[in-house]
């Protein structure tokens, strides 16, 4: 199969078209008929991604699956993947058909809700596969839109106020991206990524309205990219929109932003900033290591202080972010696999908790901690699997966050020990607010008048969280599934980094000596 | 003399129909006539936009000793504009013989318009160009004030008048300057008068002409007259003041500036780049508060000017290839969204407050898509068509050395993006309220739908129109 990947992307795009071309009526049938085609195209596209990754090999540091067709302005519609983007392939795939499970309590325009979400799939796998600067541009706004309605129609009380600020807030980062792209089109002349990534844009230092800029086009240009993907990661402190947004969402919106639009942010850095600007990030390194460091205290001291479970976890996932950044810019093998792993794990475990926090939504209609208390007593099941996801969330050893957090520790440690060790106080806040949430909701007597009739999970919610708890554990004690297949790209990626930062100091060096 | 009438033809075929039409109009004296006048007019356009298009391949011809250029950018200027005014024309149609407003005057004075707007961007000279212009314009102050018995709809003709004398008065006295300076009021010989070191009256002259045409465009600080005649205008009216007159008038700011001024870009460069930046802030911050659709839908093409000027600013054929998709992708969108708002009515009246729009997704389902579509791409997010209008202009502005003015564009777009979410607000996540009636016309369905369709489906390929525009753009810049 020559277009793999295409089949891959636009399986759901299909579905939804039929979607919405052919089911007629609200009435309970069409509802049910909405959810089950949602629930066969994400399946589909699961099953058929697993061929991406049986086929894949690990030990080719280039793009495979390549396809490669013109298009406008001398743009190219190309796609394929390496080491670094064929896991979150898959994991989009993986965790649509959960988030389409998750949605089977949804009343109101069932039709039109699978349509966004099945949309938002292909939109976003794009994304991940996209091997052309403007195609990638395409993909990765466009998500915008489908969130945009997703947030707004289905979403809580603030929704309004909690879409406009997700799309004007990312669409303000992104289109600072765009110029740098144009800018980028304009010094290379193509916008094809293996291309671009061989290229070296300019880094010689220059003056801009009177300020010295170290490291020229390059720092710029990496300021621009910056502005789009710390904002979509997010970093502190443009993280503001995502605790809203999460909080407003509906249960199965929560999920697909913190499983994969939030990795979009850290994926964009190391498709982008960090091979293709590598003076660039060198000059910002400094800056962004210590924007993860006070993100994951200073969002970790927040989250201890809310009373809001989604705004909890949201905060949460802003920390662990923060993980996932301080790792890229360590720029090392450790750094780099952790941060990848880092963002897999915490796809399925951020993932986990929201859903977590929607099986009691979904039956008290509240997200209020002081509302629950005393679970354990009724819901026996639904303690354990919560349990476990926070100290997955925690990093517990043997499980995968614990992998993650201490790759990317040890990565940076080698860089900026400073860093570092501020970062490691994060493990102790996550433990004190995870835990302290846990113990708040489920531990204790079972005291409030409501929860004396809840029930514990129906069958449909064990089936959800189980795929999730097996990838939890499995990638806890046999990391490897993830390192083989993103070492030998990391460890290209790296190489190719370093030299070009040598290349750069030579040249600076010569300069000055001919001064 | 023979082989200059030939230039002319589709010109002439057009004014001869329309003067036909008037007298028969005129001793039959029947309104009745009109919607058939109108379809006929319509067909006559699609029909002259054909021949024009297909004689694409027919090179440069001049004629009246170089006053008249028919070359491959005007032969798209003028497939734009035919085709929009035709369907401005047939989505009216309903619309005015249901308020007794559908004169048979009506589309003759449109099809003089658009005779207008072809002699505008055929133009090699300053006379030429002022016959056009006023031509149009004339045209266009008769049926802004088409509703004679509306108080609103007289002020919007008078508005437009008075502003629009002004304007001519300015580009009058550009013209005569750069006659004065220049010795000719060719345009060939303009531009070498203006060769090396241009005297400064002939700038002055430039500038003058320029900010005469800005009226026209609507660009900021020349753009009061646009929400007040957006607004008082009889709806089909307003569609079609967005469309093709703003086609025909950027067409000819780009010829002014090319085949005129070719030599001395750094000079308009300057006016172009301010006007555009002007016009993409006025555009979106002036339209947030703005709670009736045509109003707003003014703004929007003030901001929408802005950016079709940021490509002509670069100065290069690119910039000119960027701003004729730019503006080929703006009237395709402002037909879809102007045959939404030509179906909003309730109670048989027209409304245009956009908070009538409320959960108007409920009641419409395929129609507020087609609308959300249509507003992304205004707003130019991707993957919609609009966003490679943006991408298009961007390019040019970055690659003409105007990377500040690229800045400052994807800045003001974000801003605009608000009040086009604001309409989507209104669609898809309102309050239920009293909703609007399903619109009637078959006709503005179609043209909705299929504008929304090519927002979609032209990322494929844009249908060929960006060779087309390149072809165009390559003959006008030399």
């Amino acid at each position: 199969m020559d277009n793999l990947l295409s089949i891959v992307t636009f399986i759901p795009a299909v579905a939804a078209a039929i979607l919405a071309i052919f089911l007629r009526g609200e009435d309970e049938a069409a509802q049910k008929n909405a959810k089950w085609v949602a629930m066969i195209a994400t399946t589909l596209t699961f099953v058929v991604s697993l061929f991406i990754l049986f086929d894949f090999d690990p030990s080719n540091t280039g793009f495979q699956f390549v396809e490669e067709q013109d298009w406008l302005l001398g743009l190219k519609y190309k796609m394929g993947v390496d080491g670094i983007s064929v896991l979150f392939v898959l994991l989009t795939t993986f965790m649509m058909p959960l988030t389409i499970a998750a949605s089977w309590n949804v009343k109101t325009r069932v039709k039109e809700y699978m349509i966004a979400f099945l949309i938002l799939e292909t939109l976003m796998l794009g994304v991940f596969m996209a091997l052309d600067l403007v195609l990638f541009y395409l993909f990765f706004e466009a998500g915008l839109i489908p969130m945009f309605l997703i947030i707004g129609i289905w979403g809580g009380k603030e929704r309004i106020y909690a879409s406009f600020k997700f799309f004007l807030y990312t669409f303000l980062g992104s289109v600072l991206m765009l110029v740098a792209m144009v800018a980028m089109f304009s010094d290379a002349g193509t916008t094809d990524i293996p291309s671009l990534l061989r290229h070296e844009f300019a880094s010689d230092s220059f003056s801009l309205l009177g300020i010295h800029i170290v490291g020229g086009m390059q720092t710029l240009m990496f300021l621009a990219f910056f502005a789009s993907f710390a904002v979509k990661m997010p970093m502190w402190p443009v993280h503001t929109w995502l605790p809203d947004a999460h909080v407003q969402a509906p249960t199965a919106g929560s999920v697909v932003l913190a499983a994969i639009l939030l990795k979009m942010g850290g994926y964009g850095f190391l498709r982008f900033s960090l091979p293709m600007f590598p003076v660039g990030s060198e000059v910002l390194t400094p800056l962004v290591l210590w924007m993860s460091a006070i993100a994951i205290v200073y969002t970790s001291l927040v989250a201890l202080a809310q009373e809001d479970m989604k705004k909890l976890i949201a905060y949460s996932s802003v920390a662990h972010m923060g993980y996932v950044t301080m790792g890229i810019f360590a720029a090392n093998q450790q750094g780099l696999d952790g941060a990848i792993f880092q963002m897999i794990s915490h796809g399925f475990i951020s993932g986990a908790l929201f859903l977590c926090v929607g099986v009691i939504y979904d039956r008290m209609h509240t997200r209020e901690i002081d509302a629950y208390g005393g679970l354990v007593n009724r819901m026996p099941a639904y303690a354990l699997i919560f349990m476990f996801f926070t100290m997955a969330n925690v990093g517990l050893p043997g499980t995968s966050g614990f992998i993650g957090e201490f790759l990317t520790l040890v990565g940076v440690f080698q860089v900026n020990t400073w860093v570092a060790a501020v970062a490691t106080t994060g493990v102790i806040l996550s433990a004190a607010y995870a835990l302290w949430l846990y113990r708040r909701v489920v531990f204790g007597d079972l005291i409030k008048e409501s929860l004396r009739t809840i029930t514990d999970m129906t069958k449909r919610e064990r089936a959800i969280f189980a795929p999730l708890v097996v990838m939890t554990l499995l990638l806890g004690v046999y990391p490897r599934l993830v390192t083989d297949i993103t070492g030998p790209s990391v460890e290209a990626l790296i190489s190719n980094v370093e030299t070009a930062q040598a290349v750069a100091q030579a040249s600076s060096q010569v300069a000055v000596a001919d001064h | 003399m023979q082989a200059d009438l030939n230039v002319i033809l589709p010109e002439i075929v057009i004014s001869v129909y329309a003067i036909a039409a008037l007298l028969f109009g005129a001793y039959t004296g029947k309104d009745k006539m009109a919607g058939m006048l109108v379809w006929l007019t319509a067909a006559l356009f699609a029909v002259m936009a054909l021949w024009i298009g297909a004689s694409s391949g027919g090179g440069t011809r001049t004629a009246f000793d170089g006053m008249f250029n028919d070359d491959g950018f005007a032969r798209f200027a003028k497939v734009t504009i035919l085709l929009s005014a035709g369907a401005v024309l047939v989505l009216g149609q309903e619309y005015m013989a249901r308020r007794d407003i559908l004169r048979f005057e009506y589309p003759l004075l449109v099809a003089l318009a658009v005779v207008g707007m072809m002699v505008m961007v055929s133009a090699g000279d300053l006379m030429a160009l002022y016959m056009g212009l006023e031509l149009q314009s004339l045209a266009l102050y008769v049926v802004a004030s088409l509703r004679r018995d509306s108080a609103k709809s007289t002020e919007a003709g008078l508005k437009y008048f008075v502003l629009g004398a002004l304007s001519s008065g300015l580009l009058l006295y550009g013209a005569s300057l750069t006659y004065g300076y220049a010795g000719t009021t060719l345009f060939s010989g303009i531009i070498d008068a203006a060769e090396g070191q241009a005297p400064i009256g002939l700038l002055l002259g430039l500038v003058f002409v320029l900010a005469g045409l800005a009226f026209k465009i609507s660009a900021v600080p020349f753009h009061m007259w646009t929400p007040d005649v957006y607004e008082g205008a009889p709806t089909p009216i307003t569609a079609f003041f967005a469309t093709a007159p703003k086609v025909a008038a950027m067409a000819l700011v780009a010829r002014v500036v090319h085949d005129a001024f070719g030599d001395v870009v750094g000079d308009w460069q300057q006016v172009l780049a301010v006007l555009s930046l002007l016009s993409m802030f006025l555009g979106a911050i002036a339209a947030i508060g703005q709670t009736d659709i045509k109003r707003l839908m003014a703004y929007s093409s003030i901001a929408h000017m802005g950016y079709a000027l940021m490509g002509l600013a670069a100065g290069t054929v690119f910039g000119v290839q960027a701003m004729l998709i730019y503006m080929a992708i703006y009237v395709t969108m402002n037909v879809g969204t102007f045959a939404f708002i030509l179906s909003m009515e309730r109670d048989g009246q027209p409304v245009t407050d956009i908070r009538a729009l409320n959960m108007y997704s409920k009641a419409q389902p395929g129609r507020a898509l087609a609308m959300l579509i249509l507003l992304f791409s205004l707003a130019g997010v991707p993957p919609l068509l609009g966003f490679f209008g943006k991408l298009y202009v961007l390019r040019a502005a970055y690659e003409g050395g105007l990377a500040w003015l690229a800045v400052a564009g994807v800045v003001a777009s974000v801003i605009g993006a608000f009040y086009y979410l604001r309409i989507v607000f209104y669609m898809y996540f309102g309050e239920e309220g009293e909703g609007l009636e399903t619109g009637r016309s078959p006709v503005q369905w179609a043209f909705l739908m299929a504008s929304a369709a090519v927002m979609l489906l032209g990322i494929i390929n844009m249908f060929g129109v960006e060779t087309m525009a390149q072809a165009a753009a390559a003959t006008l810049v030399n």
